[in-house]
This record gives C-alpha cells, sequence and structure tokens, in this order.
C-alpha cells in the first residue's frame, strides 16, 4: 500500500475512534472536555499530538471494566495483563476483535516464515495471558497445526516437540535457551529435531541471544512485540530478514516519545513507544505509553513489505538503571556476556544502593570447566567482562560467576533485574 | 480513486458534514449507510460538485475537485445516479439513455455510445423491451434501472448511487443489488449510499456509518454487519439478552 493510502486509512480510523471513544468511554470524554477538545480538530495524523495520554495506571483506577467502550453483553473475551510489573489490569474484546487480532497475528506469524505446512508449538501461557490465545488464532487462521502445549514442563515440551514433529516453537526467548540447554542434558541433539523457525516476545532479548539460540536450536528466531493492552501479540512482528519488527500500522498508530519532554525524538532515534489502536472496538487506547523503548527504522526492508520497522525493544523505562548518570539497560549488559567466552546465557542484574550511589553487580553463570579451574582463568573471565563492560555500556560494575544451574529458570518472563535499592 | 479529507459542507450557514474522510479503491463497491438528515446526499452533491465544500479536500483520480464544476467532474469520469431516480418522463427510454452518453460521444463519437447503448441493453434486458415507452410510464423498479443505465452510458470510472433501493419492492431491490454487484464484476467501482443498511453491507466490500454529519464507525462491511453499534441503530435488532 503507497504511504499516503495507509495515511489516508489511517486518519480516517482515527478520526472514528475519537468519536467512538469520545462518546463511549467517560474516562476519555472527561479528559476531552477538560482539554476543550473537539473531533473536528483531528485534520491530520500529527493532531494526534494533541490528545492526553493514557497511562497504565488509568487502567488500574478503571479496574476492571472502566474503559471498555461497548456494553459487556458485546464482549465475547477478557484477558488481562501478565503483571509484569504491578496490579494486573483488564482488557476486552468483541467477536471483531477477535477477528482482526487473529489476522494481525496470522501476518506476523506468516512474516516469521510459518505456513499452513508448519506444526507450531505454543509455548506460551495461555488463560489470561494475552500470549497463548493471540498466537494460537493468528495460527489456526493459516491453517498451522496448532499444538497448544501452554508454558511450562520443559521435558514434556521437548518430548511432544520430538514425537509431534513441531516445526516451530513460540514462547519467551529466555525460555527457548532454557529448552536449549535441557535438550543438550537429556541428549537430544536439536538437529535431529524438524524444527526450523521460532517466534519469541515478551521481553526484551538481544541480538547475541538471538545468534545463540539460532545456532543451539538450529532455527531462524524471530521477534514479535505487542501488549495486551493494546491488543496481545499481533501489533509488530520481524520478517526472515531478521532486521527489526514490521509494524501493523493499518491499525496501529505508533509515535517515538522522549520520555522526559513527551515529545517526538529525531527520526531513527530511541524513545518510549506510545500507541494508539485504531480498530479496536471493546478497548481502544488512545496514545498508552508503553514504557519500552526502541526506535523507529525507516529505510524499506529487503522483504518487500512496505510497514515501517521498529527495532526490538530494547528495555522499559522502568528497567533503564541510571548508574553514576549513564544510562543502563539490562540488554546492554546481557550483550556483552554473550559475547565473553566461557559464559552460560544465563544472568541476573542485582541493583543495590550503596552510600547514596547505585551498585550494579552482574551475576553470571559459567562452565564447570572455568568454575573448578584455577583462579587466574575465573579472574581473567571476571576482568574480561568488566573490561567489556566499561568500554561498551560505560560504567563499572562487579561481576560475579557462579556455577551452572544456581540462578533461577524462568517459564515466561525472565527476571533479570533484582532491585535492592529501596526508593 | 476518491479521496475525501477533512471535509466540511452544507447549505449556507448550516453545517451538514463535519471532518468527513472517505476514500475509495478502483473495484471496489463502498457503502456509505445513515438515517435520514445524516447528510449522505449532501456528501454526494458535494464530491459531483453541485455544493462548493465550506473546507477540506475531495480528490478524485488523484486531481483536486474542490474547485471544478460539475461538468468537469463529470468529464472526469464521475456518475450519480440520484435519489428517485429522476429520468426524463416525457422522454423515451433510449432518449434517456442516449442523454447519459453525451460526454462520451464528444470524446468518442456516436459508434461508441451505440456500443455503450448496447450493453446497457445487456445488462438491462427490460431497458431493451421498452425502449420506445416513455420513462414515465415505466415501474418505480425499471426507473432505477433507466437512471442506473443512463449514468453508465458515459463509462463512468466511478459511479455514486444514492438510495437506489428507495421506494422499491424487497424482490426489485434484490435485482438491483445484484447488478451492483455485476458492475463490480465488469470492473466498475461504486459509490452506494444506503438507507437499507443490510442489504447494502451485503453486497459492499466496506462501509461508513453516517450519524449526523460525522462517520462514527467504519471499516470491512462484514465487520460492521456483526458491530453492535451498527446492528442496535441501523438494522433493528436491539438484543435483548
Amino acid at each position: 500500500m503507497a504511504r499516503e493510502d495507509l495515511e489516508q486509512l489511517q486518519l480516517e480510523r482515527l478520526q472514528s475512534t475519537l468519536y467512538r471513544v469520545g462518546t463511549h468511554v467517560p474516562f476519555y470524554k472527561k479528559k476531552f472536555d477538560q482539554l476543550k477538545f473537539n473531533y473536528d480538530d483531528i485534520r491530520t495524523l500529527d493532531d494526534l499530538r494533541r490528545l492526553p495520554f493514557t497511562e497504565k495506571q488509568d487502567l488500574r483506577d478503571n479496574y476492571p471494566y472502566g474503559l471498555f467502550a461497548v456494553p459487556l453483553r458485546d464482549v465475547v473475551r477478557v484477558h488481562s495483563s501478565s503483571g509484569t510489573s504491578g496490579q494486573a489490569t483488564v482488557v476486552g474484546y468483541t467477536r471483531n476483535d477477535i477477528k482482526t487480532w487473529s489476522s494481525l497475528v496470522a501476518r506476523v506469524i506468516t512474516a516469521a516464515g510459518v505456513t499452513k505446512n508448519d506444526v507450531i508449538q505454543i509455548a506460551f501461557g495461555y488463560g489470561l495471558f494475552t500470549g497463548g490465545f493471540g498466537l494460537h488464532y493468528g495460527a489456526e487462521l493459516i491453517g498451522t497445526s496448532v499444538i497448544p502445549i501452554s508454558a511450562g514442563n520443559t521435558k514434556r515440551q521437548i518430548q511432544i516437540m520430538q514425537d509431534f514433529k513441531t516445526t516451530a516453537l513460540v514462547c519467551t526467548p529466555s525460555y527457548a535457551l532454557v529448552i536449549a540447554d535441557t535438550m543438550m542434558e537429556m541428549g537430544i541433539n536439536p538437529n535431529g529435531l524438524s524444527l526450523r523457525y521460532g517466534l519469541f516476545g515478551g521481553e526484551p532479548w538481544s541480538e547475541a541471544m538471538r545468534q545463540e539460540i539460532n545456532q543451539k536450536l538450529g532455527i531462524i528466531a524471530t521477534d514479535n512485540y505487542g501488549l495486551s493492552e493494546v491488543m496481545g501479540p499481533g501489533v509488530a512482528g520481524e520478517c526472515l530478514q531478521c532486521n527489526g519488527l514490521h509494524i501493523n500500522e493499518d491499525h496501529f498508530l505508533l509515535e517515538i516519545l522522549d520520555p522526559a519532554t513527551l515529545e517526538p525524538v529525531p527520526e531513527g532515534e530511541v524513545g518510549e513507544l506510545v500507541i494508539t489502536t485504531l480498530t479496536k472496538e471493546a478497548f481502544p487506547m488512545i496514545r498508552y505509553r508503553t514504557r519500552d523503548l526502541t526506535r523507529f527504522i525507516t529505510d524499506p526492508c529487503p522483504c518487500g513489505r512496505t510497514l515501517k520497522r521498529m527495532e526490538r525493544v530494547m528495555g522499559r523505562t522502568d528497567d533503564m538503571l541510571i548508574i553514576k548518570g549513564v544510562n543502563v539497560f539490562p540488554i546492554q549488559i546481557e550483550k556483552v556476556l554473550f559475547e565473553v567466552e566461557g559464559t552460560e546465557p544465563h544472568y541476573q542484574i542485582i541493583v543495590e544502593r550503596e552510600n547514596h550511589a547505585d551498585k550494579i553487580t552482574v551475576l553470571v553463570e559459567v562452565m564447570e570447566s572455568i568454575f573448578f579451574d584455577e583462579m587466574k582463568k575465573q579472574r581473567m573471565v571476571i576482568d574480561r567482562i568488566k573490561s567489556r563492560l566499561a568500554t561498551e555500556v560505560g560504567v563499572n560494575v562487579d561481576v560475579k560467576l557462579v556455577e551452572e544451574k544456581t540462578l533461577e529458570r524462568s517459564e515466561g518472563k525472565a527476571k533479570r533485574v533484582i532491585d535492592r535499592r529501596k526508593l | 480513486m476518491l479521496k475525501i479529507r477533512n471535509l466540511d459542507a452544507g447549505y449556507g450557514k448550516l453545517r451538514v458534514l463535519k471532518n468527513i474522510s472517505l476514500h475509495v479503491k478502483g473495484g471496489e463497491i463502498v457503502t456509505m449507510i445513515g438515517a435520514n438528515g445524516a447528510g449522505k446526499t449532501t456528501l454526494l452533491h458535494t464530491v459531483i460538485g453541485l455544493i462548493k465544500p465550506m473546507r477540506g479536500e475531495i480528490s478524485f483520480l488523484g486531481q483536486s475537485c474542490t474547485r471544478t464544476t460539475v461538468g468537469r467532474i463529470v468529464a472526469s469520469g464521475c456518475a450519480l445516479v440520484p435519489e428517485g431516480r429522476q429520468v426524463f418522463a416525457p422522454m423515451s427510454v433510449e432518449e434517456n439513455l442516449l442523454l447519459g452518453g453525451y460526454v462520451l460521444q464528444k470524446e468518442q463519437g456516436r459508434a461508441a455510445v451505440l456500443a455503450e447503448l448496447e450493453h446497457q441493453y445487456e445488462l438491462f434486458p427490460i431497458l431493451r423491451e421498452r425502449r420506445r415507452q416513455l420513462a414515465g410510464t415505466l415501474s418505480g423498479g425499471e426507473q432505477q434501472m433507466l437512471a442506473m443505465g443512463r449514468a453508465l452510458m458515459s463509462k463512468p470510472k466511478l459511479v455514486m448511487m444514492d438510495e437506489p433501493s428507495t421506494g422499491l419492492a424487497p424482490l426489485i431491490v434484490r435485482d438491483i443489488f445484484q447488478i451492483i454487484l455485476r458492475l463490480r464484476e465488469e470492473g466498475n467501482t461504486v459509490l452506494l449510499i444506503e438507507q437499507n443498511a443490510k442489504a447494502a453491507l451485503g453486497i459492499a466490500d466496506r462501509g461508513y456509518v453516517l450519524e449526523v454529519g460525522k462517520i462514527i464507525v467504519q471499516g470491512p462491511a462484514a465487520d460492521l454487519l456483526a458491530n453492535s453499534d451498527v446492528q442496535r441503530a441501523y438494522l433493528g435488532r436491539e438484543k435483548i439478552d
């Protein structure tokens, strides 16, 4: 679709969405009234900037059904946010919403290489979390054979992967590594499996981690993005070029803003992602602040898709650590850890406050051979990590090596940062 | 093909249409549904140039037509089938059709007009039977077909129809809508204004719902049929559980 035609469609959808939320959702009606905002004022997509933001707290304040734009009798599904940080929130879907959701996820799955000839194992949690059902409906729409295994029970996941000849795996990237490690323990060679594609999402992960997963499982791993507040998975997804996520721009308007000034960042720079839904019926969102940090990639993708791309989410504004004035994201640390030889892809970052200064300690698992080896070798690994972190991230951190399998394994979203600061 | 952005239009000081944005792509049937007085006819009259817009942009085939005349707009390939047929009663069926071929004759000559006339007779066999009859003596359904045939005589790129089902028996309405579907198969593009929401959404690709001059919801026709707001307001199907 030509950019001009897409913008016409976006504007039409934005105008009718605003009309509906302004008349059906008391929360927005009040906000619009306060701003003396008139629907006729939205004449270009840029006019969106005059509208108020919606924060996670607004969803909590209106718990459970306060932000629904349709009566409950028109809602056919209710989901709840996974509560990655803080109290849960509730979202709803009409029959049309479910249809739209399925087709958008189908796009993402197709872009990731999966066709109706594939067997897809969905190891995202089913239930209130949007991940499982979202991917499930999208995969069914394409005609892929779906194994709705849900999260957990790693050995059974592997057994089924073997027996059912799974070709595509859906889970969080950290769980993909848990599966890979467990396979190794069980003495199963991933190359003997039918697995070809991995569709991962739900948490930030680095390029280094992708390489690790690709190598260990012998697949092409792609990232996909979504959050329950605006729909669930299906907002954006990578194609097989693996160079950023194509955004479903005909259904979502994305802005990238400076989290401090809330003004747009210069083209291509990193900022907070803010999303407005264009077609949601039951739970429309106007300028929802995702707290996720990313940037737009505007140059065309060799795959031919004309949808604009965004970089894989590098972290959340809440995860950002400010160490002696330097902004540090866990994912930057992860990148370094993956590059240093001898370490395992499992780590934890502990943040403490000592004498009014933040201090980071990185716990990283190392291979048995190193752990039981002479101190000198351990010392070398620590020094290498420290110096790499100092040059790449620009901060001094403490590094502690721990034995293999001592850090907690996650079946869903991994908990990478442990904040012991009492702020 | 047709693109409308932020259109305001009305009569004198009365603003009927408020910030309307809408588009029609080639080969589509797009319907606009709404109750009496919602502004549907005003919209068509603004597109064809009978009413000057107060604000906003209309472009047809990439050319702005916000400030052009009716004649130019029709000549550029946009035809209107007016509400209530508006056939020329004292003229014969064939004369009515030939009048519709005025633009075509000027551009491509008599032969093209006669070929197109033949095409209309194929599309509407009843008109061939009645070709010598005065248009005023036709039944409502036949007059509607004549009005459609007359608009199609100019070989338009976009046909806009203003409530073709008004005042017709349900069986005839079905025939008319079948013909609209056939028009799309032949590659035509249709903007269909209707009060009969169910029938219109049944054949359209996409739809817009107009309420007191504003578009309150738009989307694929199948989605609108399932949309509860549309059901309550236009399909007479208030669901009481």
